[in-house]
């Protein structure tokens, strides 16, 4: 790094950070189809969404003509078709998670419902990308590609009906009040099927001609639920219904549509089997969901962290803009030049939008590329359990059983230097399919919830942050950046596809996952030796967090309440939540610096960056030390509530007050140790009359929570140089040179 | 239908023009305040050239584009994310600098030798664009000078469209005063045109072409020829950004007409 947290000196941060320093961070410099599509994107987000935005068009629930058009500059300008693949009509090779996650990141930048209204058709689509036949594949991709220049046809639009009117809607997703049934099946012929389905917040039902609709079974005939498809021409009705009446992301249509429709059962998604005389679907609808939301919630928590990072222009060129006009400040003074900015509390609260922005991005980035990495091994396990003849739950948990063995010892040969480890075995296991899948998707579970979580549930608070920054004017339609929008739409974010009692539920399961918690302590070290470099990171604090946390899920896996209940269990959400919450902030941490060391590392191959990397690093350093301390201080304060907060208060009884002190005792002991005396904290001193002082009870013990304390008092220690980073920071902020104007009409 | 055409689009690469530009003393003489920092674009007149080139193609089958231009190369890989996306073009760059501090004449010397240097170059179908003056500079000299290098003699300038003939030959509208155009009738290639804005939107971005086109532009960046014009050339005391104009008058309660009448009293001069 350019600096460390003792030097005085700074380089300074010239520009915002541009596309050659996301590129690095965000792992995509080498991509010029990524960079291409980022390029492509912003221009649509910046040029007819955020003129249709400037327009006033959010400000109605119905989908009008103007809303509609953006379909076509999706389809136009490769939006639309960046979801398939290249034999499909696509342009990207390979996995699409981080193509996706940029397409839905440039868009939010200005409008997340537009984001939103992209990124449902894929949504409709994934159910059949992901599980689809064959078949059913090279059907419904091809239809939803977009025409090519001079090719006179609509494309065809999809949607996905999954969650359904009250007392249904947002309860469960296992339930389903769809049915299925079959209406005819003749001897020899494909069975036809009756699908009834009500949909409630279906995203693109204004538009869609074919839906992927979950549905159970309402026929003994059929066993259990599936997806099925359903198209607009299909005989029965469907009826797009009525208008949600949202508040939010008012770009994306949302109706609530009727369907009774009669299908055939080819349109099963995945295809069936007939057993017994019954319809078998190979997939039912949580298998099917599963599968398709892992993926997409990381491009939702991607949308926040988009809304954050792009208040960060708007407010500066407000605070800056303050005072100007006024008479009595001529334009060389400091309050003409600076506003606001003058104020270390403005500049404070703008770091902390900045850096919350920076981690969101960067945990969500991780995760996207993470899937990519993950979604081919993911398909040829799949083809391995086939070929094996592994089917079935339990059998499939077997498996996994004995692979976990087996991952555990690549983590541990992964963490140690080249030279130490037996390289043969290394070499066999990072080569072992099941072994790579197992190390991945434990990662994979906990990042994609994570993201979504973290970055849509502390964003939306931090958004709210950034409008106040802009003082009254935010919360006007006036407001450059769209941010009053932007904050409301994060509400959303924090709720559709999964709301966080969801992603923290499922957290609370894959984050105790064995291969998932060794990859976490070798995170620990990786941190330690990397702040033992750079000691400016925050690195070293964080890593302490890690521990501590580490220590307190331990601990609470095997503790018990003053009652003596156990603490770790499904239900005691007040227990499993809080760590899953205080989990996400380590890890968005960790990626930030992770991301900041990837810039610092590649920067210099970029000549475009070379007369500004120094002030660059040194700003990413002090976001990472700044936002170490916020995450560490987060996890402080769980842990704490948690490790004491389940146990009884002591009261004042003769048995608590044992090894309490008599006035006169400790003077006594000051002759035979110095220092003892009343003033020293924990000790109590009882009156001759047995009287006590007046607080609670005796002071709290803590037998066995010495590793404990000896880590939080290590982690406040570490915290050490953080504010001087956010005031280095701040500086930064005040002194960054930004563009003259935004460049999206508001 | 006209015959095949080759059309080189000559353009520089500008700072955005949302940047805020700030003239700083730097080791090689003035330049920019943070210029390697600023997002760039293609030159707006150039751009629209381009536009144009690729519309020119569309009516003569056949035809070839070569887009020439001379930028340091890591910002002009930047540019190229976006203007790839927007016609099928060769690149054939040239690394150099982009600040609108090399002279003119410096700036045509480099394009001169690059489009002669081009493979298959046959003058009788070469038409040269590119933009009538620069966002960096606008001096408005380095398409004339760089057609008398390349030794053709019909140059049109602040040109807003050509009409193509079956024949081969062309009209061109050039701007003259008043928002009226010249129409000039040319025989046929060889000709350079200084495009002003012209007529057409901006085509939308397609990646999928720009992939097309990133196949051969990025082995011709690796490849770029450095290039260091003007090393020995003019000298500049002292450069500044024109100061900005504004005279604001506050008034109140003024009648329609009377800002009518100042209005036209201000336009008539």
């Amino acid at each position: 790094m350019a600096a460390t947290a003792q030097q005085e000196g700074q380089a300074a941060l010239r520009t915002l950070p541009l596309d050659d320093v996301r590129q690095i961070m965000w792992r995509y410099a080498d991509r010029f189809d990524l960079q291409m599509l980022v390029q492509s994107v912003r221009a649509v987000a910046r040029g007819p969404v955020a003129r249709i935005v400037a327009n006033g068009a959010r400000n109605t629930h119905e989908w009008t003509t103007e809303k509609n058009s953006l379909l076509k500059v999706f389809d136009e300008s490769g939006i639309t078709s960046a979801f398939m693949e290249p034999e499909e009509g696509g342009y990207i090779e390979g996995p699409k998670n981080l193509a996706l996650a940029l397409i839905a990141f440039e868009l939010a930048w200005v409008d997340a419902g537009a984001a939103t209204s992209s990124l449902a058709g894929n949504l409709g689509l994934s159910p059949i990308h992901e599980c689809g036949t064959p078949e059913q594949r090279a059907e419904y991709m091809t239809r939803c590609i977009p025409p090519a220049p001079g090719e006179d046809r609509e494309p065809c639009r999809a949607a996905f009906a999954l969650t359904e009117p009250i007392p249904y809607v947002g309860v469960d997703t296992g339930v389903l009040a769809g049915k299925v049934r079959v209406d005819q099946w003749e001897e020899g012929a494909e069975p036809i099927l009756h699908v009834e389905k009500r949909g409630r917040f279906i995203t693109g039902m204004d538009f869609a001609n074919i839906v992927t609709a979950a549905v159970d079974s309402d026929d003994e005939r059929i066993k259990g639920s599936c997806l099925v498809i359903l198209e607009e021409d299909d005989p029965g009705t469907f009826d797009r219904g009525s208008a949600t009446l949202k508040m939010v992301h008012q770009l994306s249509s949302t109706r609530d549509p009727v369907f009774n429709l009669k299908i055939p059962a080819s349109r099963i998604v995945g295809g069936y089997t007939v057993k017994d005389g019954k319809i078998v679907p190979n997939m039912n609808h949580s298998e099917v969901i599963e599968s398709v939301f892992r993926r997409t919630r990381v491009t939702v928590g991607l949308m926040t962290a988009a809304k954050l990072l792009s208040a960060i222009e708007p407010v500066i060129r407000y605070q800056r803009q303050r005072f100007r006009g006024s008479a009595s400040d001529k334009p060389d003074s400091p309050r003409y030049q600076l506003g606001i900015q003058m104020k270390e509390d403005a500049l404070h609260r703008l770091v902390d939008v900045w850096a919350t922005g920076e981690a969101a991005s960067s945990l969500g980035f991780e995760a996207a590329r993470i899937f990519d990495v993950f979604d081919p091994i993911e398909r040829e396990k799949e083809k391995l359990f086939k070929e094996q003849g592994i089917e079935g739950r339990r059998a499939i948990l077997k498996a996994y059983k004995q692979a976990e063995k087996g991952a555990l010892e690549l983590i541990a040969l992964e963490a140690m230097p080249a030279e130490k480890r037996d390289s043969q075995r290394y070499e066999e296991l990072s080569n072992d399919l099941l072994t790579r899948f197992m190390v991945l998707e434990s990662v994979a579970n906990v990042y994609c919830p994570a993201c979504k979580l973290w970055n849509t549930g502390h964003g939306a608070e931090i958004m709210r942050e950034a409008v106040s920054l802009m003082g009254g004017y935010g919360i006007t339609e006036d407001c450059p950046g769209f941010l009053f929008h932007k904050w409301m739409d994060a509400q959303l974010e924090a709720t559709y596809e999964g709301p966080e009692a969801v992603q923290r539920r499922q957290l609370s399961v894959t984050m105790l996952s064995p291969v998932f918690l060794a990859q976490f302590r070798v995170w620990v070290g990786e941190m330690r030796r990397l702040s033992a470099q750079r000691p400016g990171t925050g690195a070293c604090a964080l890593a302490t967090a890690m521990e501590l946390w580490l220590w307190t899920v331990e601990h609470l896996r095997t503790a018990k309440d003053a009652n003596g209940q156990a603490l770790y269990n499904s239900s005691r959400q007040g227990v499993t939540f809080p760590l899953a919450d205080a989990l996400c902030w380590l890890l968005a941490a960790r990626s930030l610096i992770m991301d900041t060391l990837e810039l610092e590392t590649k920067g210099p191959e970029n000549p475009n960056l070379a007369e500004g990397l120094d002030g660059l690093t040194q700003f990413y350093q002090d976001l990472c030390h700044t936002f170490s301390g916020d995450a560490v201080g987060e996890v402080g304060r769980i842990c704490a509530a948690l490790v004491h907060g389940y146990n009884r208060h002591p009261e004042w009884s003769k048995e608590t007050c044992a090894s309490c002190y008599h006035d006169g005792e400790l003077d006594d002991l000051e002759g035979i140790i110095p220092g003892m005396d009343a003033s020293v904290p924990g000790i109590d001193v009882l009156g001759d009359d047995d009287s006590h002082p007046l607080k609670a009870g005796p002071c709290v013990r803590f037998p066995g929570l010495h590793r404990y304390m000896r880590l939080r008092a290590r982690m406040e220690g570490c915290l050490t140089g953080s504010r001087l980073a956010k005031d280095r920071a701040a500086k930064a902020v005040a002194q960054v040179t930004i563009p003259e104007a935004l460049d999206y009409p508001a | 239908m006209a015959g095949s055409l080759q059309i080189v689009v000559c353009g520089g690469i500008v700072p955005n023009p949302l940047q805020t530009l700030e003239p700083t003393a730097g080791p090689q003489g003035p330049a920019l305040k943070n210029e390697a920092m600023l997002p760039a674009v293609l030159d707006p007149w150039a751009w629209h050239a381009l536009f144009e080139a690729a519309n020119l193609a569309k009516q003569a089958p056949g035809s070839k584009i070569t887009l020439v231009c001379m930028a340091p190369k890591a910002k002009l890989q930047q540019v190229m994310m976006t203007i790839a996306q927007k016609t099928v073009f060769e690149l054939q760059p040239i690394d150099g600098p982009a600040s609108g501090f090399v002279e003119s004449a410096d700036v045509a010397g480099e394009l001169a030798e690059v489009i002669k240097g081009i493979n298959g170059l046959d003058m009788q179908k070469l038409l040269v664009f590119g933009g009538w003056e620069s966002a960096s500079r606008g001096a408005g000299t380095t398409m004339q000078i760089l057609g008398e290098m390349l030794g053709i003699t019909d140059q049109f300038q602040g040109v807003d469209e050509i009409r193509l003939k079956d024949d081969g030959s062309f009209d061109v509208l050039e701007r003259i005063e008043g928002g009226k155009h010249q129409v000039s009738r040319c025989a046929g290639a060889p000709a350079v045109l200084g495009w002003a804005t012209g007529n057409l939107p901006e085509p939308p971005n397609n990646p999928q072409a720009g992939m097309a086109n990133m196949r051969g532009i990025m082995p011709a960046l690796q490849k770029a020829r450095p290039a260091k014009p003007g090393q020995d050339g003019v000298k500049f005391l002292d450069v500044s950004l024109p100061s900005q104009r504004r005279e604001t008058r506050v008034v109140k309660d003024t009648p329609a007409e009377e800002i009518a009448r100042e209005l036209a009293e201000w336009i008539t001069g």
